[in-house]
């Protein structure tokens, strides 16, 4: 099943050394498990949250596919709101002229729709480097927003798309005000993406992504089709991307420009910076601090808030997380030996072997 | 040892939980008022002013109300809707709040309008100002003013006073389009003749090469509409492309004279005529007391017409807890405040019964210095002005 997708074949004791490093990878650690389980119980923890936790979700989401592309192919990007605002649109517009009715429908096709948008436009972003990508990224998203407002009296321009009457999930599940059903279900959109998104990146495919992130012309040169990967996964991002704009539009009922809004995309690089690239987990806990820090401080000084959040991000940045991460480590480290050193006070007889097998 | 973690994190998550609902038990006797203002971005400006006037009312009326705590909320929206939206069901789901106020532009009002229905919750608008929104919702009512309002006394005016030929120029979004279809339309039905209609983005408006269209076309005076706040960089183009020098006028809703931008105009403005519901320079003893106190409040900060828009809000949200006698359901509340008519310091105004929107006097005004301080000096009453778009005066 295992095969790589290099042109040249991979002799068997190397495929099944590949096999085994990616079923190693991919196994959910007790870490991953706890996580999620902390998500889902989320329902019952917090009912005086929803509504922030849904736009966290689907933030997260966001955060998500960019960090497909940035985390594990490399492509930097300021146009990720392209993909965001078109599916919110496009699931806004189906459920107000009553085309699809079912949210999970409407859902699906709205990220179909975002994946073909990026489909389209990642022969653009493939050209260039990192700046040039930027500015296209940028420049597709702005067009986009412009388009938007030229044609008002499809999108309803800078007020907004009125009318959007979303019927309840699935027939049964309908959009309450407390927000409950819309945390639920943004959660398990979230969740299964996931699962997708962590299927993709530790398979043969998310391999050979990271392997030409690393150095594109030696994954050329080892047979790797480092154009077509890049279409492929800037196309699943896009879909991602799709939508969580989607969620956002079902469960607001409402569609507004701001959501091509460059600050939109801005946002999702902080969130990632925040929450660390490439490990799918950095846009979730990006997202979680982010919307949480970005309100409690929004509500303590609804004047001011901007300065405490630009403050946390340059202080995030000059520290930088690796550092954090050491202090954890380190912090882990020395909780570590001072357990040894009770150990060895405790049972001085099992002093020795104990600190040695914990000494490393 | 792992269970009997989780047991003591349940049990600390259900005291949690008991202790919050009986705080909100405690809190439910008080009423509070969920201000919904853009206090950061484009539209700060207004937010800064609602906020002021909002918390000037508290500060002189005090913060109990027919036996009632009242407690006041301000957030920010950055006047982004589907932020407003959430910060609006925030407010009605974990503050509980009686009122929702504020809303800092025309999409922000119309986003929360279906939640203002659902939970049966007065949305009082003290600033937005598109017509269509207080028929969004039963229970919309409106302390600021309508586009429409000021625009048909401006093509008046205009019309009487050898102003023939004008370009019109307004932001792209409702409130615009009300302010130049209002006035294009009685403007034409008066003989006056209108060349060019033009718009530009709400966002980041570079007004130059707009200008530039405008004075090809030789106008007598071009209409603007600009949201509060973005008045000082129209005029400074204006200027800086030689428009006042060619005779051209500016005229309009009294939005690009706002107050509290107008002294850093400079004398390009002066003698610029708009129609508008309120100056700070207005002339009665209440409007020189509020100017007064909201300066002293806020080191010599002049009040504009979006902060008497929240000072009124305030006063209605009040005088309706009065009427009903305390009574906090959206219902009574809504039928309280229809046809309520007090003296604000603007000049008289009411709440029209049938339509929940502001009737008030329009004045038009000239721009002159009074002790070296550029005003909006009022110099004729329309009195009573109820919103023609609604009205029908209009189409």
């Amino acid at each position: 099943m295992v095969t790589t997708s290099a042109t040249a074949p991979l002799t068997p004791v190397l495929a099944d050394d590949v096999a085994a490093y990616l079923k190693r990878r991919s196994r959910w650690s007790p870490l991953e498990v706890v996580f999620w389980i902390f998500a889902f119980a989320s329902i019952w923890l917090f009912p005086d949250k929803y509504l922030i936790l849904k736009d966290t979700a689907i933030l997260a989401l966001f955060a998500l596919s960019l960090d497909l592309i940035l985390g594990y192919a490399g492509i930097i990007s300021l146009g990720q709101a392209a993909f965001f605002g078109i599916a919110g649109y496009f699931s806004g517009l189906v459920a107000k002229y009553g085309l699809i009715n079912e949210p999970v429908i409407a859902l699906v096709c709205s990220g179909v729709v975002a994946a073909a948008l990026g489909f389209v436009t990642s022969f653009l972003v493939l050209r260039g480097s990192d700046l040039t990508r930027l500015m296209v990224t940028l420049g597709v998203s702005l067009m986009l927003g412009e388009v938007a407002n030229r044609y008002a009296s499809i999108t309803g321009g800078a007020d907004g798309l009125q009318g959007v009457d979303i019927a309840p999930v699935l027939g049964r599940w309908s959009f309450d005000l407390y927000g409950h059903n819309g945390y639920v279900y943004c959660l398990i959109v979230l969740f299964v993406c996931f699962v997708i998104a962590r299927r993709i990146v530790y398979s043969p495919f998310g391999l050979s992504l990271r392997s030409l992130k690393g150095n594109a012309l030696r994954a050329a040169a080892i047979g790797i089709p480092v154009k077509w990967r890049l279409v492929a996964i800037y196309t699943v991002s896009a879909g991602f991307a799709g939508i969580a704009g989607a969620l956002l539009t079902q469960t607001t009922a409402f569609c507004s420009l701001d959501v091509f809004s460059l600050e939109r995309s801005a946002d999702l690089l902080l969130v990632l910076i925040i929450g660390g690239t490439g490990y799918l987990y950095g846009g979730l806990i990006g997202a979680v601090i982010y919307k949480f820090l970005q309100d409690w401080i929004a509500t303590l000084t609804p004047q001011y808030w901007q300065f405490w959040i630009g403050l946390v991000l340059v202080v995030i940045v000059l520290v930088g997380r690796e550092r954090v991460e050491g202090w954890i480590a380190a912090a882990r480290g020395s909780v570590a030996r001072l357990g040894d050193r009770l150990w060895t006070r405790i049972r001085p007889r099992s002093a020795a072997l104990g600190g040695a097998a914990d000494g490393d | 040892m792992k269970l009997g973690n989780k047991r003591r994190y349940l049990l600390a998550a259900a005291g949690a939980a008991a202790m919050f609902a009986t705080v909100g038990g405690a809190r439910a006797q008080d009423v509070k008022i969920g201000f919904i203002l853009p206090m950061t971005g484009q539209q700060q400006s207004t937010g800064k002013q609602e906020a002021a006037a909002a918390k000037l009312w508290m500060a002189q009326h005090g913060d109990t109300v027919a036996g009632k705590k009242v407690e006041l909320i301000i957030r920010d929206d950055a006047a982004v809707p589907d932020n407003t939206k959430r910060i609006a069901q925030d407010l009605l789901v974990n503050e509980k709040v009686n009122f929702l106020a504020g809303f800092g532009i025309t999409p922000a009002a119309l986003a929360v309008a279906p939640l203002a229905t659902q939970a049966k919750t007065p949305e009082i608008v003290t600033a937005a100002g598109t017509s269509i929104i207080t028929e969004k919702s039963p229970y919309i009512a409106r302390t600021s003013f309508t586009l429409a309002q000021s625009s048909v006394p401006m093509a008046d005016w205009a019309a009487q006073n050898g102003i023939k030929k004008v370009v019109t120029m307004v932001s792209d979004y409702a409130p615009g389009h009300d302010a130049e279809d209002s006035f294009a339309k009685e403007f034409t039905a008066k003989g006056g003749q209108i060349p060019d209609h033009i718009t530009f983005p709400l966002a980041n408006p570079d007004f130059a090469p707009f200008l530039q269209r405008a004075a090809d076309d030789k106008p007598d005076a071009i209409f603007v509409f600009v949201p509060s706040g973005q008045g000082g960089t129209f005029v400074k183009q204006f200027v800086e492309k030689g428009l006042d020098k060619a005779g051209i006028k500016i005229i309009g809703p009294g939005d690009v004279t706002d107050d509290d931008l107008l002294n850093n105009m400079g004398d390009p403005i002066l003698g610029t005529i708009t129609a508008h519901i309120y100056s700070a320079d207005h002339n009665s003893p209440a409007n020189k007391a509020f100017v007064a106190a909201f300066e002293k409040a806020n080191n010599g900060m002049r009040p504009n017409f979006m902060a008497v828009g929240a000072y009124d809000g305030m006063h209605l949200m009040y005088a309706a807890l009065e009427k009903t006698g305390g009574k906090t359901d959206g219902d009574s509340l809504i039928a309280a405040m229809k046809g309520m008519a007090w003296e604000s310091p603007r000049g008289p105004i009411s709440i029209d019964a049938e339509t929940r929107d502001i009737i008030q006097n329009v004045y038009i005004r000239k721009v002159e210095k009074k002790n070296g301080q550029l005003y909006n000096v009022e110099f004729a009453t329309i009195p009573n002005v109820k919103d023609p778009i609604k009205a029908g005066t209009i189409k």
